[in-house]
């Protein structure tokens, strides 16, 4: 087992990093979705869904990032995540909003000790496009704003035209911005578009620092997908391997149903393995997926099925 | 006084060399009259040993040529075979009593069998190999490959019938162990002498002569033949008995015409075909 | 720095997902197939189990040589009157006729077949029967097209095959054989494996559905005696069978000196072969599809894992931790990946061999699962330190045991693959093009699986070199093994 030492001979240089990026085993794109569509199938049934059920809500990242967000929609938003379903308290809150940075304390002020963490994407997200000095203000003024974990985007530009180094240092450099805040790195794996460049950028994240690797910003399409899902847990779990540290997981953006979110839980389980079947390993960047959790939810409790005129809409 | 000629030793013809049988035994081939042609060499159970070691040292390096090259060298057999044409009609008119036109006609169609499975050493994959349309995200191919080293018995024609049977095994990349007809075994082993030295790689074409009976049943049960040709065995229960042996190591066996063959007429594929293994290929198609 | 947790949240435990049994109706007893009908035998029945409870299923009858003649005269006759002169195209009606209502009926089918078989429900329903509907469907289509089939102007069938197919893979071997048969205008007399039969009885129960004309499929159960019978009856021509190298070889002895056809598809000992440079992640995924789909009861299974010695130590890993997640338990829970053992017998093989693989200094690991107590079952072993010497690297085991052997160069690896009386399949795994079309043109297998295995289609050829069988099952080959030429 390497310490994260161990790696600085790889971060040496930009001809070192893409050595050992580039020397990661490759994926075979169809067997990589032929194994991620093979755990799709799992039938999970009873208690073992009760159970996926509470522990998908407890994963939510609930997610506003839009152009008309306003202090009164955030503010909705928080005091749903902290009781999603206001007909049942035994209902488990979600993990963290997940908001713009100018959110921040409004969304901070609802939530209050409630548990609940707010997190606010920054680095001129969506697309990434500023200057670092800019990046990193807008992580500072988030984090002190209040927001407990920053959901960063990487310069797929440098990324894509292979100057690792770059996107490595600008990692770094928004982690220390960060301060006590968890860091997420975000891909915009629609935008890498091979499983291969998805393998490469989530050790180049390990590498840097970041606590937790995602998928999307929610924006760009495909979002979310399975496989792309399973390559990003296949290398936290090799990480682990290596370091002894553990890296969590988000996808974001396309998981609407709570069928697809327990494909991705069965996919946690037997690919990373059960530890990161913990909201702190593992998140769901979502909105309306909530909602269908809640649903499904109603259904195992009341053995009926639910409608959505029955839960909020925010 | 009239100048005593020089007779010809007629050997074996193994791995692209011509030793006498490691037996020391010959028989008596006469012509078509009963008089004494030659001794030819009597192959024992070793000869044929020998014969399948050659055939098998040789497969991997001819059955890795291009396709190309085979019908390059397969036309080389021909053009040397053209060449020599007169002695072959002599030969045949000794051993078989046929006119000189009859005797034309068979070498005419020997050599032109020759050209017509050269054109086809880099035709047959095009015609037998397939491109599969599988459902689903795979690159998928069958090709045709040579079977490995094949035993033939050759049939009585000592010369068109030999090159018919011969020829499209070599040309789809397999070697081979001849039994020559045992009646008519002195063409086959002049037709070696063209091979050694039409470029062809020593231990692809081995010929043996002697006894069928004698000799087959230890080709039939070789663990190290991939297939036998039975056309030139007329005896049934034989046929039946080198069947039987060849199963022990599943050859692929080619029977013994049900027909006379009218070894003039245009062959089909099947002599090719019956020498042939399909490979499929699978590779998936992603990014 | 992270943290690491110390406590595993509670194991995500999934309930058992059964699929519902009521779906299929099993008699208490069956007669044979012949001409259309449901007739008895002759001679004595046997009993059908279930191999994962070793319940009876239901009471069969083993075909002796008055059944199989009854039967051979039933093809002979549909095939004069009726099959052989019935144009292309109407045949071609009722083979789709057959694939859909195969697709109709597939639930039944998939769950029958697990019952029966012991192979995992989502297996029947997601490979053995949609590709079993898909080669009726692949084959119907060349019934008015036979022209085109390479075989020269107008090619013509070859009359009644006799057809005897393995336990393995019951309706789909049942489709490979009949569906190109049907298809070129021959008739068929088919003999399912005597364990596993009753989705061969379905499906004659479809062709009475479908209103095939009488005598053009018959199917007669029982085992080896009934198997000869068939193979010698001497108004066949054409046998084609599927199952173990050495009654291939007994049937290539018993027809020698005929006229009979024949093709044989037999056992292998494929090599799955992985370099350093390897997609390691979908590599193992190959190797676990390799050997541990369908129990390990593949004649292509990837029995032999050669991985380069550089990145041995990992990859085991990695296929350990993998092998850790595999449910092994009820064929009918949709979420068991490793059904029954298909017999007591095969499970004796099994165990023997692996017995004989540790007395040979092979070193045996398997990951923890709790194995039902009725039934026949073996969990999915490994065995590593194995040399090519050792039997369990040689002979065919049939069942869930991989065999590990190392190599350091591309050439060793092709001499270790080769380097087997069998050629039937071969897997090879790395990331350089050029080598992987090196590897293909050196291998001596009928069919190579590059960064992939144990994939099937009714358009791909399938079938061995050398003591792998002969014929070609599949594609335009497996039907040009049931016409004659006419050039």
């Amino acid at each position: 087992m390497a310490s994260a030492g161990a790696f600085d001979d790889i971060t040496a240089s930009e001809s070192s990093l893409r050595r050992f990026l580039h020397g990661l085993p490759g994926v075979d794109q169809v067997g990589a979705d032929a194994r991620a569509a093979g755990l799709g199938t799992r039938s999970i049934k009873t208690t073992a869904k009760a159970f996926a059920i509470d522990l998908a809500i407890r994963m939510v990242d609930l997610t506003t990032l839009e152009g008309s967000d306003t202090p009164g929609k955030v503010s909705a938003l928080a005091a749903k995540a902290v009781r999603p379903d206001p007909a049942d308290a035994s209902c488990p809150q979600v993990a963290a909003v997940c908001v713009y940075p100018d959110m921040v304390a409004v969304a901070k002020q609802t939530l209050g000790s409630s548990g609940v963490k707010v997190a606010s994407v920054a680095t001129a997200f969506p697309s990434g496009r500023a200057a670092i000095d800019i990046k990193l203000a807008d992580t500072r003024d988030a984090v002190e704003a209040g927001a407990d974990e920053i959901d960063m985007v990487i310069d797929r530009g440098a990324f894509l035209s292979g100057r690792y180094l770059q996107v490595f240092e600008q990692i770094v450099a928004v982690r220390e911005a960060c301060g006590e805040a968890h860091l997420k790195v975000i891909f915009e794996t629609g935008e890498l578009q091979t499983y291969d460049n998805v393998r490469r950028a989530s050790w180049l994240a390990m590498l840097a620092g970041g606590h937790f690797i995602k998928t999307s910003t929610g924006k760009v399409q495909p979002a979310a997908t399975l496989p792309v899902t399973m390559i990003m847990l296949e290398a936290v779990r090799d990480f682990r391997e290596q370091t002894g540290q553990m890296i969590g997981v988000k996808p974001a953006g396309g998981i609407r149903t709570t069928k697809d979110a327990i494909k991705y839980l069965v996919m946690v389980n037997e690919v990373a393995g059960s530890d990161w079947l913990d909201p702190d390993w593992f998140r769901f960047g979502a909105s309306t997926l909530l909602n269908d959790l809640l649903m499904q939810r109603t259904k195992m409790t009341t053995g009926r099925y639910s409608g959505p005129d029955y839960f909020t809409l925010d | 006084m009239a100048r005593i000629d020089v007779k010809k030793t007629y050997k074996l013809y193994i791995g692209g060399t011509f030793p006498r049988s490691e037996s020391g035994r010959s028989y008596v081939v006469n012509d078509a009259k009963g008089n004494l042609l030659a001794n030819a060499a009597q192959a024992s159970r070793k000869d044929a040993r020998d014969a399948v070691i050659a055939a098998r040292k040789a497969f991997g390096g001819w059955s890795s040529r291009t396709a190309y090259n085979r019908g390059q060298v397969i036309y080389r057999i021909a053009e040397v075979l053209e060449g020599r044409r007169e002695q072959f009609v002599a030969e045949l008119r000794a051993s078989e009593g046929i006119t000189a036109a009859k005797a034309n006609t068979f070498v005419d169609a020997a050599i032109d069998r020759l050209v017509w499975y050269a054109g086809w050493a880099d035709k047959i994959t095009q015609v037998e190999g397939t491109a599969n349309p599988v459902a689903g995200p795979f690159f998928n191919i069958s090709s045709p490959e040579p079977t490995g080293v094949v035993a033939v018995v050759a049939p009585a024609g000592p010369l068109l019938g030999l090159v018919s049977v011969v020829a499209p095994i070599i040309t789809t990349g397999n070697t081979c162990v001849v039994i020559a007809s045992e009646a008519h075994p002195l063409t086959a082993i002049t037709l070696g002498e063209v091979m050694a030295t039409s470029d062809l790689p020593g231990g692809v074409v081995n010929v043996l002569t002697g006894s069928v009976a004698e000799v087959a049943p230890w080709l039939a049960s070789h663990m190290d033949v991939n297939a036998i040709d039975l056309t030139g065995v007329t005896d049934v229960a034989l046929s039946t008995s080198l069947e039987v042996a060849a199963a022990d190591n599943l050859k692929r066996v080619r029977r013994a015409p049900e027909a006379a063959v009218d070894w003039l007429a245009t062959p089909g594929l099947d002599r090719m075909t019956d020498w042939l293994e399909t490979k499929t290929v699978w590779h998936p198609i992603g990014i | 720095m992270v943290k690491v947790p110390e406590k595993a949240t509670p194991f995500f435990a999934y309930a058992p997902a059964p699929e519902s049994r009521a779906i299929v109706d099993i008699a208490a007893s069956y007669g044979l197939f012949i001409d259309g009908e449901f007739v008895e035998g002759h001679a004595k029945s046997f009993k059908t189990i279930n191999p994962a409870t070793e319940e009876v299923l239901a009471e069969l009858s083993e075909a002796d040589e008055t059944d199989v003649d009854l039967a051979v005269r039933a093809a002979r006759r549909a095939y004069t009157r009726v099959w052989s002169r019935m144009p292309g195209s109407e045949r071609a009606k009722y083979l789709f006729r057959i694939a859909r209502i195969m697709q109709e009926r597939g639930r039944e089918l998939a769950v029958l077949e697990s019952i029966d078989n012991g192979k995992p429900i989502k297996e029947s329903r997601d490979i053995d029967i949609p590709v079993a509907a898909a080669h009726f469907f692949y084959y119907a289509g060349w019934a008015d097209k036979l022209s085109y089939a390479g075989q020269g102007v107008n090619p013509q069938p070859l009359g009644v095959a006799g057809q005897i197919i393995p336990w393995n893979f019951p309706l789909l071997m049942l489709a490979w054989k009949i569906a190109p048969a049907l298809a070129a205008g021959n008739t068929v007399v088919l003999k399912p494996a005597e364990t596993t039969s009753l989705t061969a009885l379905l499906f004659a129960e479809i062709c009475q559905q479908a209103d095939l004309p009488p005598g053009v499929v018959n199917i007669i159960t029982g085992a080896g005696s009934t198997g000869q019978a068939l193979v010698s009856h001497p108004d066949v021509d054409k046998i084609a069978f599927t199952g173990s190298t050495e009654i291939g070889k007994s049937i290539a002895r018993t027809v020698a000196g005929t006229k009979k056809r024949v093709t044989l598809e037999l056992g292998g000992k494929a090599a799955n072969i992985v370099f350093d440079d390897a997609p390691l992640d979908q590599a193992v995924e190959g190797i676990v599809n390799g050997i541990f789909f369908n129990q390990g009861h593949v004649c292509c299974a990837g029995s032999r894992l050669l991985v380069q010695e550089s990145i041995a130590e990992e990859l085991l890993e990695k296929l350990k931790r993998r092998m850790s997640t595999l449910r092994v338990g009820d064929p009918l829970d949709k979420n068991t990946d490793i059904g029954a053992i298909n017999s007591a017998e095969q499970l004796r093989k099994i165990r023997t061999l692996s017995e004989i693989g540790e007395a040979e200094g092979g070193e045996r690991w398997s990951p923890p699962c709790d194995l039902p107590e009725n039934g026949f079952w073996f969990p999915p072993t490994v065995f590593t330190g194995v040399t090519q010497a050792h039997r369990i690297a040689r002979e065919e085991i049939f069942g869930p045991v991989l065999s590990t052997l190392t190599f350091r160069t591309p050439a060793e690896a092709v001499e270790k693959a080769n380097n087997t009386p069998f050629g039937l399949s071969a897997g090879v795994w790395t990331d350089k093009g050029s080598r992987i079309l090196w590897m293909a043109n050196q291998l001596r297998a009928g069919v190579v699986w590059a960064n992939t295995f144990n994939k099937f289609d009714p358009t791909s050829p399938f079938g061995g070199y050398k003591e792998s069988g002969y014929g070609r099952e599949g594609g335009l080959p497996g039907l040009a093994a049931y016409l004659k030429g006419t050039d």
